[in-house]
């Protein structure tokens, strides 16, 4: 197991490593002028030099991988042009709010795609797994930033259910105040039980966590409905049916439990995919994470801020993934095999 | 306890894969059923466990267990049946026990599922595991933790924490080595003499049968040619295809009764 | 190697009983129609261009312009089915691209193992750690934002699976005993990498292809919709949501049709990917 755990961990290491050099070649070797793109293109001849030193850019390729990759790992990931803030305090104060968006986005992902893909198992090829087929179908072919565009009009403007943006309800900052500790408003509100903060932040969490939940509730069902399928073609299910379990329980824990790990990991990748897609959601809801953060950086053509963020999403899925490994592996050392 | 099974008929769409007029199983009794793969000795066994019509089959005809028909029972009256009263085993005992389960979850779940409170359900457990020579400290493993013959002794085992009055075993030492086989079927015995268990075994070793049972029914396409003692039904067959068989198997000095 | 030449005539019945394949091929064909015939079909041609028309701005669908017009004038109609011609041509061109450089470097990687393997599948480990959406729009973003460079972004994240898959497949077929036999009678590498494995490994990877497609589409949205695609007089379905997001509360049309015309796409490609798994490669479950 030990040998497994250092195994997995080396190869983790080695992609991160891989992941630095990618970014170094994306932000300095395919632009045929990384000054301009890291200075902007209405930078002065004075500040594309200044930029020039700053980067190292007068130094060979090899030199300027060094340093960068030495930058990277002490903590060093270049100054942002937008906010004018070392990027990776930028990114430790943004991070923690999409990580509490996309973990509810998957909550909800889960609450919903497991059921159904339980229910069109249940009903293969009848009229219940047709539509969880549809349903899945529309999920994953959802353009993201339409459906939250369609949802904040319909549930927030027009019939006024939810509200339409931000992170909570901003009378609340005087007349009750949150005191952050991990920078994730539900979890602060939990610990310092500031109950009308809680309420006010989850009413702003649901839309833009559905949104977030339609692609991975509809790759869930379908995942899960193929899974059980298999599993119920095994001889250990007519087992369990000749013990007397009922549909129930035969489905729900019999048939599910081992249908599990497939899931387990995809909803570990699709964390990162997540992670991605708040681009495209949080700047609509103004929700103020990691997603808000990249898209004013991409407009402001702030590289060492999209760098930054292209690096912690690789490393959380690196991270994500080695997690899931080892945890698996614990659990089950049919897997260790592999 | 008496199991009478009465003109079963069983269809799969419009083929009739089961044709068995009369079949009856006494407690204390082991009845063989023997026959070639697809013979349809094992959905004869689905039909009266009440399992094959949810494997798309459609079953008419009469099964009374204690003169209660079985045949129409809703599910959940069947459920009842299944497991409490009627208990199965098969033929790939690790993967017929949930891989990610540890056995002793199997015991607390199907002994609580038909009534027996959590100290009652481990204590029972722990005694059925004692009755077919396992250490109770086998049920904190996996299903891939155990060996196929301990497999086969689990899930036995479940049979008799359930008090189970009738055991269908499906071609239960054919996946086992010959070693293993012998001790499945010794603990087979012993179930037989000790707790008065009915069973009723598929094999296609007649070799095996004329071991183990009382009785034995020959089944061919669906419908059973020949049936009676195993000492009579051996030594002397009337049917021919009893006679093919008979030929097939390498050594007839080995075929005895097996009278308890 | 085409999807046809795999079906056998025993499958024919197969694809009647394969209604998913069926509804996604009939909306797919809709499309593609729409597109080829754009410049016939389109009640105002000039209007996928940059024609402005400053008295009928944002106005809402009648019977001249049934999808209503955008923020300088132009039919949305027209657009959307312009539209039409640039998903579906990036999708084509992601697909050829990203199979041209993935294919061979799977074939290569499973046929000779060793060292060679190793590096290749550690360098498909390092693209593979970013979600498609995020690597493209990194080097969409180094890039001047236009759709063919957006193309090339796409195409540059997505080789890598089907590097994996491929070498999957040749390595497992390179030690079926005909290929050694081949290696043994001195048979040239390549030739044999053409002639056996290269056939061998194709049905996999046209399966993926076939499942990928919808999900390209959708990156590709969403990078114009983030500005770092395709470029103002274009019309491309992702930058006109974009275009009309702020108008959404009043002007409801602009972002409507673009963004059905994406979903409709993306489940025709994804229904069409499901139907073809079933057909050619059943047992497969998709983890992605």
């Amino acid at each position: 197991m030990i040998r497994f755990a250092a195994h997995r961990l080396a190869l983790g290491v080695l992609v991160v490593v891989g992941v630095v050099v990618l970014t170094f070649l994306i932000a300095r070797v395919i632009p045929g002028d990384p000054a301009v793109t890291y200075a902007g293109p209405r930078a002065s001849k004075a500040q594309l030099a200044q930029t020039r030193q700053q980067l190292g850019l007068d130094k060979s390729l090899p030199v300027q991988l060094a340093d960068y990759m030495k930058g990277i790992a002490t903590g060093d990931w270049g100054t942002s042009y937008r906010t004018k803030q070392p990027v990776l305090s930028d990114l430790r104060t943004v991070l923690p709010a999409s990580i509490e968006l996309v973990t509810a986005g998957l909550f909800l992902a889960l609450l919903i795609g497991l059921p159904l893909g339980l229910i069109a198992a249940r009903y293969h090829g009848g009229a219940p797994d047709i539509l969880v087929r549809v349903f899945s179908v529309i999920g994953v072919s959802m353009p993201v930033f339409w459906l939250a565009l369609i949802l904040q009009l319909v549930f927030a403007q027009r019939l006024g259910w939810l509200p339409a943006a931000g992170e909570y309800n901003p009378n609340l900052y005087y007349s009750s105040p949150l005191t952050s500790y991990v920078q994730m408003p539900v979890v602060d509100a939990l610990i310092t039980g500031n109950i009308p903060v809680l309420e006010s932040t989850v009413s702003h969490l649901i839309l833009p966590a559905l949104v977030i939940a339609a692609y991975p509730a509809g790759l869930l069902a379908r995942m899960v409905r193929a899974s059980v399928l298999d599993t119920l073609g095994e001889s250990h299910i007519r087992m369990t049916r000749s013990l007397g379990f009922g549909d129930l329980a035969i489905y729900g824990r019999w048939a599910l439990r081992p249908a599990m790990n497939p899931v387990v990991q995809v909803t570990a990748l699709v964390f990162a995919y997540s992670l991605a897609n708040t681009f495209l959601v949080e700047a609509v809801f103004d929700w103020p994470g990691l997603g808000s953060y990249a898209a004013n950086s991409l407009q402001s053509l702030d590289t060492p801020a999209i760098v930054g963020v292209t690096l912690i999403v690789a490393i959380v899925y690196v991270i994500l993934n080695l997690i899931v490994d080892i945890v698996q592996a614990a659990i089950d050392p049919r897997i260790r095999l592999r | 306890m008496k199991l009478e099974v009465r003109d079963l008929n069983v269809w799969f769409g419009e083929r009739q894969v089961v044709a068995v007029d009369r079949l009856d199983l006494d407690r204390g009794e082991t009845l063989g059923l023997v026959g070639e793969t697809g013979s349809g000795k094992s959905l004869t066994a689905y039909s009266i466990a009440g399992l094959a019509p949810g494997m798309g089959a459609r079953v008419e005809g009469s099964v009374t267990l204690d003169g209660r028909e079985l045949i129409g029972l809703s599910d959940r009256e069947l459920r009842e049946i299944r497991g409490r009263r009627v208990a199965m085993i098969f033929q790939a005992p690790i993967s017929s026990l949930n891989p990610v389960f540890r056995v002793g979850d199997m015991f607390q779940r199907a002994l609580r599922l038909h009534g027996a409170g959590k100290q009652d359900a481990r204590r029972l457990a722990a005694e059925a595991m004692n009755a077919v020579a396992l250490s109770p400290d086998l049920l904190r493993r996996y299903p891939h933790q155990l060996s196929g013959g301990q497999a086969q002794r689990v899930a036995i085992a479940l049979a008799v924490a359930l008090r189970a009055e009738v055991l269908i075993a499906d071609e239960p030492t054919s996946a086992l080595d010959v070693t293993v086989q012998a001790e499945i079927l010794e603990q087979l015995q012993a179930l037989r003499a000790e707790e008065g268990i009915a069973t009723l075994f598929i094999s296609h070793d007649l070799a095996v049968v004329s071991g183990l049972c009382n009785r034995v029914a020959i089944m061919r396409e669906g419908r059973i040619v020949e049936q009676g003692p195993v000492g009579t039904t051996l030594r002397e067959p009337r049917h021919p295809y009893t006679k093919q068989l008979l030929a097939a198997v390498p050594r007839l000095s080995a075929v005895g009764s097996a009278d308890a | 190697m085409s999807v046809a030449a795999t079906i056998r005539p025993g499958r024919m019945a197969a694809l009647r009983r394969n209604p998913t394949l069926v509804a996604g091929g009939i909306v797919l064909g809709l499309i593609v129609i729409v597109a080829v015939f754009a410049p016939w079909l389109a009640p105002y041609p000039a209007d996928a261009g940059n024609a402005t028309h400053p008295f009928q701005v944002l106005a809402p669908p009648s019977s001249a312009h049934p999808f209503g017009t955008d923020l300088v004038g132009r039919d949305l109609l027209s657009r959307v089915m312009f539209g039409a011609r640039i998903s579906l041509r990036l999708v084509i061109e992601v697909l050829v691209i990203a199979g041209l450089i993935g294919i061979p470097l799977g074939l290569v990687a499973g046929y000779f193992g060793g060292r060679i393997d190793q590096v290749i599948m550690r360098i498909t480990d390092v693209f593979l750690a970013f979600p498609a959406l995020l690597l493209s729009l990194a080097i969409a973003f180094v890039l001047t934002p236009s759709v063919q460079n957006m193309t090339i972004a796409i195409a540059v994240t997505w080789w890598p699976w089907y590097t994996r898959l491929v070498r999957g497949e040749a390595a497992s077929v390179t030690t079926r005993p005909y290929i050694e036999s081949c290696r043994v009678l001195g048979v040239a590498p390549w030739r044999v990498l053409l002639r056996h494995v290269l056939p061998n490994s194709m049905t996999p990877v046209l399966v993926q292809m076939s499942l990928d497609a919808g999900g390209i589409l959708l990156t590709a949205a969403s990078i114009s919709f983030l500005g770092l695609g395709a470029q103002d007089p274009t019309p491309e379905w992702g930058l006109m949501v974009s275009q009309g997001a702020q108008y959404f509360s009043t002007q409801w049309w602009f972002v409507t049709f673009a963004g059905v015309s994406i979903l409709l796409t993306a489940m025709a490609f994804n229904m069409i990917g499901d139907g073809v798994r079933e057909l050619l490669d059943p047992k497969r479950v998709i983890s992605r």
